[in-house]
């Protein structure tokens, strides 16, 4: 990790996509960048003044002006959809990805996996296998940035963001904070550790067996009261998450993690069709990792089978 | 060469600059001569203000560790660094120096349209500049000159309220500046001087001046509400009240974006004056050049976003904002190709003004290309805040525009003051300059791709050997930007005379006396021809038509 | 040589020319103010759509359509006066010039002394962000009703102080302006042949009436 070096390690299935468009927009910087590099030089000196005779215009011409508009455009255009591309595979994360939770704060990293684990300023993940990263921030902006997975994503106070990657060389790397978010900004870093799955394995089960956030957030559910509605009088949890929803004004959203932030925190600001505006809002009441906890917990229910109303 | 004497080179003939010498004359001027004295004076204080910031910065980012300063001043110098440039020397640079003295000379009228504005807009300038400069001094701001919410609105400790009190005012300046030129251009143009007998100059002018009249309105906006937010605790960009962050970015960015156009419009201007005259040519591709300043002001106001494409913008939203940024680098393309078609079959001095164009063309075209990265947006998700995006501002505004002014100084330096400065000194630092300012950003390129994000104080160790090149590279730079100040300021006094055409260009600016009487010219000349006609014996211009011969 | 007129200024060549880079100006001026209430608006706006029911809440139970309906009423004629006066200004009527300023000025007066008025029943309320926000006020008569989420709503109060005080701030410049022109109008310093501050005056006042009239639908109406 602490190696000098001119280009970064891949350690990503992202890093290699990335590289391949930035070698390709490297060639291309080279090749234009020498080109009018030589040409400046050739008919600076070619061109050399040597006399005090004025030389004769020359007239624009139309194709020239055309070749070198449409030339460029057409690799721009190509570049363009390259890196569009790209970026759509960097967002989205494949439906058997591990959840992991990321919260920002002034100036670290709290991190949880889903079996309870957590670390700070950590993150070990297993090789091979998809990871999605959902990031929150409990202040400012921060920024959570893997250079050797080529992804980085900002954590906004007030909503989720996501990320994934699957990581497929082993080792450890640089984890930035790339948002500045004042005085220790560049000391909330810290390492990102692969690992094969066995490994992986042992090193959940190396500290004593944590409460998964699934399991938290099944107890907030009954702390917080939420379960006197949402047995029967509110909308049910069941097969909530990643179900579309028709709301009061006709509009169909998704219930992702956003949309289940804004039900908790701003309740009466969206209700869904058929329901009255009487949920209370528990903004100030639950921190950014409970909302997490409940989150997990609502996503645990997908399966209704595992829904329960009573203990 | 010459002796170090003192030259009489002004005859005794009443200028600009001799027809009174008072503080008030000068303090309470409405000659945009001298308004851009005025503004040349003060923003080359600004200059070297942001540049011991970023001495300072360099210094520190030898080392790995924070050795020199802490957390906290290094937040503030980069800061400050960012506001003093961009602000209050980046964005008036060309326009209120150049633009003010040439502007109405190019376009052979006495003043610009509002004189009275002229100098409240210089006025504006000092006082913005004052606010920032004692919002530094009492403590300073350590936000980033970007401002970002809630960290500048809710949690920073710093001076944020006197710094965006500061841009605010500021920006009323750069609002009245604009809309000076683009009435003077619309209205006041010499007979004969139609749209398409401008000097490219001039488009370029017209062209910045529109961005600043229809941007920085809405920075303008965006500050005052982070300063509403700080002194009354609003909600307006707070999550925790209701509010939305990433609103700022949207507002912020709607501005600085075509803001970097108001930057380098003019600098390409200058730079088509420069490249016909020191090659003897007319421009290749008058009418592709002029349209492209306009393509590039419209299509700039479009493309905010790709400064966001990280931010929980909409991915969709983020591969419309892609598209029109690749669409904006076509016509600064064309450009570069007409430039360099320009010198084809010319007859090319080396001139300081000259040295300084090729330069620009260069580092402009690289600084252009490393564009294409950030617009591409699976690699920019990976550069985005790091070192690749500083090595890319800095190679289009240092390397670019920063080097445009400076030949826009050497070239435009005969007429402001009726002197030649020294050329081989000239020649020598422009080389300095641009051998600094590559070992200096280039390494930046590398770092960034590395993944050393921008704005930290302390880094991994072994980011240090790139930091090391880039702080050398930044010694010869410095060393590059002293040495005009040096040779400038004492051609003032002993420098040659330059008599009205030293260069034998083009552009009505150059048919009247070095320095110009307060009123521009004796006449106001008759355009009878396209500006760069560099094969003619006589140049398409009539003094009038009342009064024969061209006082030449 | 341009004949040596009193009001033409030495940068111009003649009066026509003057006169184009007067109008041409205040026009370029006004699309910076544009793009200034613009940029504000747009964010209220944005709010608004994020959270509609809050805002139409807000709007609803606390603004004070008759008093923004007279204010609105009040800007409309002031702007009618001022055409009028540009009117007489064009015909070199001086008399019925400084009636038609005067009344203008009176006519803003009018509208701020309403807006002040609708400021303090706003303060007595505890309707004002970052001085004594309180939701729900604690004199309603009928809190229940008011379900909108408390933060929201002084947003909403946030953007109609912002954005009505700016409003305002550009009136008492209007006052200034107007002042200054009808006290020039009176000194004589305006013929059919030159009016052009009357003119330009007018334009910049025509805006801020052309603000209103989009801030007092979106602020008292919307719901």
């Amino acid at each position: 990790m602490n190696s000098f070096r001119l280009f970064p390690e891949r350690a990503s299935t992202v890093s290699h996509q990335t590289d391949a468009l930035y070698l390709f927009l490297c060639t291309v910087t080279a090749l234009f960048s020498i080109l009018i590099f030589v040409l400046i030089v050739y008919f600076a000196v070619k061109y050399r003044r040597r006399s005090a005779v004025p030389p004769p215009p020359v007239h624009t011409d139309l194709r020239l002006e055309l070749a070198w508009t449409i030339i460029p455009l057409l690799i721009v255009l190509f570049i363009f959809f390259w890196g569009a591309r790209v970026f759509f595979y960097i967002y989205r994360p494949p439906r058997d990805s591990l959840d992991v939770h990321v919260i920002g704060k002034q100036w670290m990293w709290k991190i949880q996996h889903p079996s309870g684990r957590r670390e700070i300023n950590e993150l070990h993940v297993p090789i091979g296998q998809p990871v999605r990263l959902l990031i929150a921030s409990q202040d400012a902006i921060h920024g959570f940035y893997i250079p050797a997975f080529r992804i980085k994503q900002d954590a906004i106070p007030g909503r989720f963001a996501t990320i994934w990657f699957q990581a497929d060389k082993v080792g450890e790397y640089h984890l930035f904070c790339h948002e500045y978010c004042g005085t220790q900004h560049s000391k909330m870093i810290g390492r990102v550790v692969v690992m094969d799955q066995q490994k992986y394995q042992d090193w959940l089960a190396g500290t004593p067996a944590e409460e998964s956030p699934a399991e938290s957030g099944a107890k907030l559910f009954r702390s917080l009261k939420c379960i006197e509605c949402h047995a029967e009088k509110a909308p049910s949890m069941a097969a909530l998450y990643g179900s579309k929803q028709r709301m009061a004004d006709g509009a169909i959203m998704e219930a992702d993690e956003n949309y289940l932030r804004e039900s908790i925190l701003d309740s009466t600001t969206r209700v869904v069709a058929g329901y009255a505006p009487i949920m209370p809002s528990f903004r100030g009441q639950i921190s950014e990792e409970q909302l997490m906890e409940l989150i997990a917990y609502i996503k645990s229910l997908r399966d209704p089978a595992s829904l329960k109303k009573t203990d | 060469m010459s002796t170090v004497s003192y030259q009489p080179a002004l005859e005794p003939r009443e200028s600009y600059i001799n027809i009174a010498y008072t503080v008030k004359s000068w303090l309470f001027t409405l000659d945009h001569k001298r308004i851009a004295i005025l503004y040349l004076i003060a923003i080359t204080v600004f200059f070297f203000i942001g540049g011991v910031f970023a001495t300072l910065i360099r210094l520190e980012l030898m080392t790995p560790e924070g050795d020199l300063v802490s957390d906290d001043t290094y937040n503030k110098l980069f800061t400050l660094h960012g506001v003093v440039m961009i602000f209050f020397f980046l964005i008036p640079s060309i326009p209120a120096t150049m633009g003010n003295f040439v502007l109405p000379l190019m376009l052979g009228a006495r003043d610009l349209a509002f004189p009275r504005l002229n100098l409240l807009s210089w006025y504006i300038f000092m006082i913005g500049g004052t606010l920032s400069l004692t919002a530094a001094i009492t403590g300073g701001v350590d936000t980033g000159w970007t401002f970002y919410t809630p960290y500048s609105s809710v949690f920073s400790n710093s001076r944020v309220v006197l710094t965006v009190l500061g841009v605010f005012v500021t920006g009323f300046s750069s609002i009245l500046t604009g809309l000076n030129f683009v009435i003077t251009i619309h209205t006041m143009r010499a007979p004969g001087l139609t749209w398409s007998r401008l000097p490219l100059f001039v488009w370029a002018m017209y062209a910045t001046s529109v961005i600043m009249l229809l941007g920085t309105p809405v920075v303008a906006i965006a500050v005052a509400l982070v300063g509403a937010e700080r002194i009354f605790h609003l909600g307006i960009f707070n999550p925790a009240l209701g509010g939305d962050p990433v609103l700022f970015q949207h507002l912020f960015w709607f501005y600085s974006h075509p803001a970097v156009y108001i930057m380098i419009l003019p600098a390409m201007g200058v730079i088509s004056e420069v490249v016909t005259c020191f090659s003897r040519k007319n421009i290749f591709g008058y009418a592709f050049i002029a349209a492209s300043s306009l393509a590039i002001a419209f299509i700039g106001f479009l493309v905010w976003g790709h400064h966001m494409f990280v931010s929980t913008q909409s991915i969709y939203g983020g591969m419309i904002f892609s598209f029109l940024s690749y669409m904006v680098a076509i016509p600064s393309a064309i450009k570069v190709f007409n430039w360099t078609a320009t010198l084809y079959k010319g007859s090319i001095s080396f001139h300081a003004p000259m040295l300084y164009a090729g330069g620009f063309i260069g580092l402009f075209t690289m600084g252009g290309l490393t564009g294409l990265f950030l617009a591409a947006l699976g690699v920019d998700v990976h550069v985005h805040h790091t070192y690749f995006i500083v090595a890319h501002f800095h190679y289009i505004m240092v390397g670019g525009a920063v080097m445009a002014y400076m030949a826009a100084i050497h070239y435009w330096w005969p007429k402001i003051t009726g002197r030649l400065y020294t050329e081989w000194l000239a020649r020598i630092s422009a080389v300095i300059i641009f051998l600094g300012f590559n070992l200096t950003f280039f390494p930046q390129f590398l770092l960034g791709y590395l993944g050393m994000p921008r704005r930290y104080h302390v880094y991994p160790p072994e980011f240090q050997v790139l930091n090391v090149m880039s702080t050398a590279g930044a010694s010869i730079l410095a060393v590059g930007y002293v040495i005009p100040l040096i040779y400038l300021t004492w051609s003032l006094w002993h420098g040659k005379a330059a008599g009205p055409n030293p260069w034998k260009a083009t552009g009505l600016e150059w048919q009247t006396p070095s320095p110009p009487p307060t009123n521009n010219f004796e006449e106001i000349p008759v355009v009878t021809g396209p500006p760069y006609q560099y094969h003619l014996e006589e140049v398409p211009f009539a003094p009038s038509k009342s009064e024969p011969g061209a006082p030449v | 040589m341009h004949q040596a007129s009193p009001s033409l200024a030495h940068q111009f060549e003649d009066a026509a020319q003057q006169k184009e880079a007067s109008i041409l100006g205040m026009w370029a001026f006004l699309a910076t103010e544009l793009m200034f209430f613009g940029g504000a608006l747009t964010a209220f706006v944005i709010y608004r759509s994020f959270y509609s029911v809050d805002f139409a809440e807000a709007s609803r139970e606390h603004m004070n359509i008759p008093l923004g309906t007279a204010n609105t009423a009040i800007l409309l004629c002031s702007s009618l006066t001022v055409a009028m006066g540009v009117h007489f200004a064009k015909h070199g009527e001086r008399r019925k010039l400084i009636l038609m300023l005067l009344a203008t000025i009176g006519l803003a007066i009018a509208f701020l002394c309403v807006k002040a008025t609708e400021y303090y029943l706003e303060y007595r309320h505890e309707l004002v962000p970052g001085v004594n926000f309180r939701y729900p006020p604690p004199h309603d008569a009928q809190p229940e009703r008011l379900t909108a989420s408390p933060p929201h709503v002084e947003l909403f109060f946030s953007f109609y102080f912002f954005l009505t005080g700016l409003h305002a701030l550009h009136m008492i410049i209007g006052v200034g302006i107007f002042a200054f022109i009808t006290f020039r109008a009176w000194r004589g310093r305006f013929t059919a042949e030159y009016y052009n501050p009357v003119e330009v005056s007018g334009l910049y006042w025509h805006f801020v009436d052309l603000v209103w009239i989009f801030l007092f639908p979106l602020l008292y109406l919307l719901h």
